[in-house]
């Protein structure tokens, strides 16, 4: 499996190449220097899977882990070192897969989305960064290797946020999304340094005696550990770098901030598993609880939203958090007993990437087309834009959890977890789940139905009320299609893999079987939220809409507002960080140590100012001192005598 | 003839030939052969120290030698290199040579600013390669003083106020430090001035160390930013000329920290074990206190050099913790912050040269109008807030997993205290790429500057190209290090 | 009749006194060195005095008086000198007005 090794190389090189040589290329070379690379790379990350998966199970039953490349980059002291390397197990196996094909999607849809953009070099050149890091991530050896390419990723986003970077709230949304991963990643790191310490090792597997000695302190790096991933995952409270970051291109958006990226911190969980199953299990159900709460308010929040990737920005918040939580109720690594959460986690990951990643670029399509992400502009797309459309509504199924599209086994699988760890947890992430079809319909019919902004405008022109000549709306060109036509299909057939056999939270094969009454429920459900959405919003503006939104207007502004928890993000850092502590300091370093320092200066000018008349240059005067100085000497040695 | 000389020997020939030289191309062509040499040197040295070590010469130092100076008070030239000083001088000679390209134009009275400059990096040469105190006294005397002309003739601003500030501050803290040397010397039974030997003899009371670690670990301080005598840096990074600023900051506040360890620490063990969190709790408010700073700073270079009193702090926070791994990530956090910050302070040079302008809020959109400066901006910034890939990252992970190492909860505390560091760098660095670096240009007159020359673009390319290969091949280094740690670490236990 | 010591000493010294009472009252540069010229005769006259009465058979005491009256004369000559040069300069010999190498 040596070959693996190109799966990280060709990205790198790919970058460096775009990045040194990228301003003497044509667009075009630019972009197919990085799609071919890409390709290359998902063949490859397909051979590595086949291969694997292929080679069968070892005599326990599970697939074995192994490790094509491993070097020892950096030892630190006599036990630790930082190592770099190549890792393949079920899950990292089934994250190359998922990155490869989003990224390459993204590839191809940009090559037509991007079209004309200056800085299109670029564009590519952070492309291929964010690949590399990403796949570099997700087959990290150890976790320090993985810190060090979450770090990488980290900054990918930040340059592709940024990427339009005259306008302003790119530019603060970049810096946003940087700052506020790093803070996270703090916790991570020193969750890291505790996890290194105590067990003596990076790796991921220490030794059980260690462990044992460890067992103490385990919770505590875990739990920092997952502050960290929680960063990265958007979890409530540290959601906030999210929404804003759409302010990238779309693409950018549908592969880090849908697909890959945000599910570094699921993927951090499920990669710790073990360890938080048999150390950590307190921590587990901490982590369910907070994606649960996540899950909830992100729903609620993307259910008033009217920024088209707003909306998708919050409901990928909460179907991150349903990952989250499919982890958090696990109670054992047995997936017959307790463990299901793993398997289900990792399937919808999977799942989630393609259809979250289809209704991005859906909506890119449709911001191409229409030139705005607000719902306003939009309206009865449906005629404009038919493929898009499509694929749109194929996505929408999915994500609301409706046979036979993939997104209803996966969330079957979380919702049996939940309900088998409490009945509680599975109503409560049942209701989610139905808000989930709520409003991704709602934003449906929002697009793709009611009244054309574009007729509209186009009545208005041709009365003469208006000069403005609107934009007619057209379907996006092929390159854009394509990647949404193969995305669609997979989200279509994807819940029928047999996931369990690949993955589950032992290794062991797991046979997937609905659970008729739990999917009966979540069918019900979700059926009925698209049929209240269908109502309420089908037509444009229906009396219940209406109705609701002057009987509710405090809740809505609020959801609007993300009940202001950006608005105390914001008071948080500008006015106690900046005004009350950053500020401060720097006044009492120039004022209090400086003018210490300063006044030590001008009391000693001052002493010498003081003494300096002694020294008047007058000869008279030294003389009369001399003089007396000498007599005064005489007397005191006669009077000694 | 033993090899170190000549890093002594080459700077006074190179003073010889600027004074000989009558036009600006003959003082150019003295610069860069001599620095190249230097350079050169450097490199060579480094590969020949290495083989020497692989081939099994495991002598705490090489290329040992020693002069009678002054017999009386037993005053030798005594010379020697360990792994760290061959580090520290293959950073200082990069720092020259490129320093000498970052200040191709400088004006007025070229001739007479590379002379200082000459002078001043042979003082830093001298310090790294002497073993014996009083040589090493002298040679930091010497480094230190061409900084006041530096600053006060060819600075900007308030140049004369910052120049006499720095000079001030760090001639008390000279004069602390020879009290220490002093009294190291006379604690130690007064028969040699020789590093190692006092250090193998190891006879120095401890009382008598208690009284004089803190002054000599103070009067290195100084240099190294230690809070709360740090504030020369801001005004003295600020008004200093472009070169003298990567040199101050790249080298000459290294001297601080390799004193700290090479003298305070490996001199009076005892005391810097026992005494250690007094200067830690210094040092963690330096590295915090520090990066806070920054971050409601207005003026480019103030930024950067809070950064530095914070990284710099992040040096001695991590010789203080005195575990091998610590002491590790110190030196390459010498070597890697200066290179990053040399990088720094060269590309905001070149921005303030253009612009005339260091206030963040007068500038803007300067990535449309200076790609390449605005680039490199970004990558110092990046490798400064401790990108993987780049040096920063490396050094800083040392440090950590380094301090973490020693097993109670003070020091715990203070690691994680000293680790939030890194996301308030993050913090300052993004602000400012964000405010002058992005956005569209506002201000006409800036739309017409010019990005990089050939000069400038090689400056920056090779200190990119330092920091980056630091950061992605940092075994060599860490190899080239740990023993020269690791014997003045054995040193150190209780 | 031998006269007594003290009497040559009260005299030098209240010539001495006198020269200290010029030297730190007048503002005059020839008065001043009026002054001197009266403290240097005091010390001679005490010189010669002293080898008198208390080494009569040597001669040292007379040749370091004659020595300080030599120095004198030199001296006198090289501050008259400096008064005609500082006359020249900035017509006045007045002591408060010499701050040009003060500052």
């Amino acid at each position: 499996m040596d070959f693996t090794l190109s799966i990280l190389a060709l990205p790198l090189l790919s970058f460096l190449t775009l990045a040194l040589a990228g301003k003497f290329m044509s667009h075009k070379a630019a972009g197919i220097t990085g799609t071919a690379t890409l390709t290359a790379v998902t063949v490859l990350a397909y051979a590595t899977a086949a291969i694997y998966f292929g080679a069968g199970r070892t005599a326990e039953g599970i697939f074995a882990t192994i490790t094509p490349f491993n070097i020892e980059w950096l030892p630190l002291g006599d036990t630790l070192s930082i190592d770099l390397g190549i890792m393949l197990d079920p899950i990292s196996v089934m994250m190359l897969i998922v990155i490869s094909t989003v990224s390459l999607m993204v590839h191809i849809y940009s090559l037509g989305y991007m079209k004309g953009e200056r800085g299109f070099q670029r564009y590519y050149t952070f492309l291929s960064l964010f690949t590399f890091s990403m796949l570099g991530l997700v087959v990290a050896t150890n976790i320090f290797q993985m810190y060090i390419f979450w770090e990488l990723v980290g900054v990918s986003s930040y340059l592709l946020i940024g990427f339009y970077y005259t306008k302003p709230a790119a530019i603060a949304a970049s810096k946003k999304a940087f700052i506020v991963t790093r803070f996270a990643d703090l916790f991570f790191l020193i969750g890291i340094l505790i996890y290194g310490y105590y067990t003596g090792t990076f790796t991921f597997a220490p030794q059980e005696s260690a462990l044992i000695a460890a067992s103490g302190v385990l919770p505590t790096a875990l739990g920092l550990m997952f502050v960290g991933g929680a960063g990265k995952s958007a979890m409530f409270p540290l959601h906030i770098w999210l929404p804003d970051a759409m302010e990238g291109p779309t693409p950018v958006s549908a592969l880090i901030h849908a697909a890959t990226m945000v599910v570094a911190g699921v993927y951090l969980v499920a990669r710790m598993f073990p360890l938080f199953v048999e150390y950590a299990p307190d921590v587990l159900h901490i982590i369910a609880y907070a994606g649960a709460f996540t899950a909830l308010y992100a729903a609620v929040v993307a259910c008033v939203q009217t920024d088209i990737k707003r909306v998708l920005a919050f409901s990928t918040i909460s179907q991150i958090a349903f990952m989250m939580v499919a982890l958090g109720v696990c109670t054992s690594a047995d997936p017959h007993n307790g463990g299901l959460g793993y398997m289900a986690s990792m399937f919808h990951l999977f799942t989630h990437a393609m259809f979250k990643g289809l209704l991005f670029l859906g909506a890119g399509a449709i911001i191409h087309s229409v030139h705005s992400n607000e719902k306003m502009y939009m309206g009865g797309l449906r005629r404009y834009m038919p493929i898009t459309h499509i694929t749109f509504l194929i996505a929408c199924l999915a994500i609301a959890g409706i046979p036979p599209f993939s997104g209803f086994f996966s969330k079957d699988e979380i919702l049996a977890a939940c309900y088998a760890y409490s009945n509680a947890t599975g109503l409560f992430m049942s209701f989610v789940a139905a808000l989930t079809a709520f409003y991704m319909f709602r934003l449906y019919y929002l697009i793709f139905w009611g009244k054309s902004h574009y007729e509209e405008q186009k009545a208005l022109y041709d009365a003469g009320r208006t000069t403005h000549k609107p934009h007619k709306p057209h379907e996006a060109p092929a390159t854009m299609t394509v990647p949404l036509i193969i995305l669609a299909a997979i989200s279509c057939v994807a819940g029928f893999i047999p996931f369990g056999r690949f993955i589950s939270s032992n290794g062991t094969a797991y046979a997937i079987h609905i659970d008729k009454s739990v999917a009966a429920t979540s069918i019900a459900l979700a059926v009925g939220a698209i049929f209240l959405a269908t109502l309420m919003y089908k037509s444009g503006n229906s009396r219940i809409t209406r109705g609701l939104n002057s009987s509710l207007r405090e809740l809505m502004s609020a959801a609007y507002n993300r009940f202001y928890i950006d608005d105390l993000w914001l008071f948080v850092t500008k006015k106690v960080i900046f005004n009350c502590i950053s500020r401060p300091i720097a006044w009492f370093d120039r004022k209090f140590i400086d003018g210490t320092l300063d006044k030590l200066a001008a009391g000693t000018q001052k002493a010498a100012t003081f003494i300096r008349p002694v020294q008047s240059g007058n000869v008279q005067s030294y003389s009369v001192w001399f003089l007396s100085g000498a007599l005064i000497i005489i007397l005191v040695l006669i009077y000694l005598a | 003839m033993n090899i170190l000389n000549l890093f002594v020997i080459i700077p006074l020939l190179m003073l010889l030939a600027l004074w000989c030289s009558r036009t600006l191309q003959q003082t150019r062509a003295a610069m860069v052969a001599g620095s190249t040499l230097l350079l050169a040197l450097s490199v060579y040295l480094t590969i020949d120290f290495i083989a020497l070590r692989n081939a099994g010469n495991t002598a705490a130092m090489l290329y040992c030698d020693s002069w009678s100076w002054y017999a009386p008070l037993n005053i030798n030239y005594s010379i020697g290199v360990d792994g760290i000083s061959v580090a520290m001088l293959l950073l200082s000679s990069i720092i020259v040579f490129t320093g000498t390209f970052a200040s191709w134009r400088l004006k007025p009275m070229t001739k007479e600013f590379f002379l200082w400059y000459t002078l001043l990096s042979a003082g830093v040469y001298g310090f790294f390669i002497s073993t014996d105190l009083f040589a090493m006294f002298m040679f930091y005397e010497t480094a230190l003083i061409p900084m006041y002309l530096l600053i006060g003739v060819w600075g900007s601003g308030r140049k004369e106020y910052s120049a006499m500030k720095l000079t001030l501050m760090l001639m008390g803290g000279s004069a602390f430090l020879l009290i220490g040397i002093l009294g190291i010397y006379y604690g130690s039974g007064a028969t040699t001035m020789n590093i190692n030997e006092i250090a193998a003899m190891g006879n120095i009371a401890r009382e008598v160390q208690y009284v004089f670690f803190p002054l000599t670990f103070i009067g290195f301080g100084v240099l190294g930013a230690l809070f709360p005598f740090h504030t020369w840096s801001p005004d003295g990074h600020a008004c200093a000329p472009t070169a003298v600023s990567m040199l101050h900051a790249g080298v000459l506040m290294k001297l601080g920290g390799y004193g700290c360890f090479r003298i305070a620490m490996y001199l009076l063990p005892q005391a810097a074990h026992d005494l250690a969190w007094i200067f830690i709790i210094l040092t963690t408010i330096s590295v915090v206190y520090g990066a806070l700073s920054a971050i409601s700073q207005t003026d480019l270079k103030y930024i950067n050099a809070y950064s530095s009193v914070s990284h710099c702090g992040l040096v001695l926070f991590a010789l203080l913790m005195s575990t091998r791994t610590a002491c590790t990530g110190a030196i390459l956090q010498m070597l890697s912050h200066g290179l990053m910050t040399a990088l720094f302070f060269a590309v905001i040079g070149m921005i303030y040269g253009r612009t005339h302008t260091r206030d963040i809020n007068k500038m803007r959109g300067l990535m449309k109008i200076m790609p390449f400066l605005a680039v490199t901006y970004i990558i110092a910034g990046l490798a400064n807030l401790g990108l993987p890939g780049f040096s920063g990252f490396v050094a800083e992970m040392t440090i950590f997993v380094g301090a973490f190492e020693t097993d109670d909860i003070f020091h715990r505390t203070v690691t994680i205290i000293a680790c939030t560091s890194i996301v308030i760098t993050a913090v300052y660095i993004l602000r400012v790429v964000g405010r002058i670096l992005y956005g569209e240009p506002e201000n006409e007159e800036h739309k017409l500057l010019t990005d990089a020359r050939w000069d400038e673009r090689f400056t920056i390319i090779c200190l990119v190209v330092c920091v980056a290969a630091l950061g992605i091949a940092p075994m060599w280094v860490s190899h080239l290090i740990e023993g020269g740690v690791a014997n003045i670490i054995t040193n150190i236990q209780p | 009749m031998i006269i007594p010591a003290h009497y040559f000493l009260i005299l030098s010294a209240i010539l001495f006194f006198i020269g200290v009472f010029g030297f730190f009252t007048r503002r005059n540069l020839v008065s001043l060195l009026i002054s001197t010229e009266l403290m240097l005769n005091a010390v001679d006259i005490n010189f010669a005095v002293f080898n008198a009465y208390c080494h009569p058979g040597l001669l040292e005491g007379y040749v370091f008086a004659i020595f300080g009256i030599g120095i004198a004369a030199a001296e006198t000559a090289v501050a008259i000198a400096i008064i005609i040069n500082v006359y020249r300069n900035i017509h006045s010999i007045h002591i408060k007005r010499l701050r040009e190498l003060k500052h």
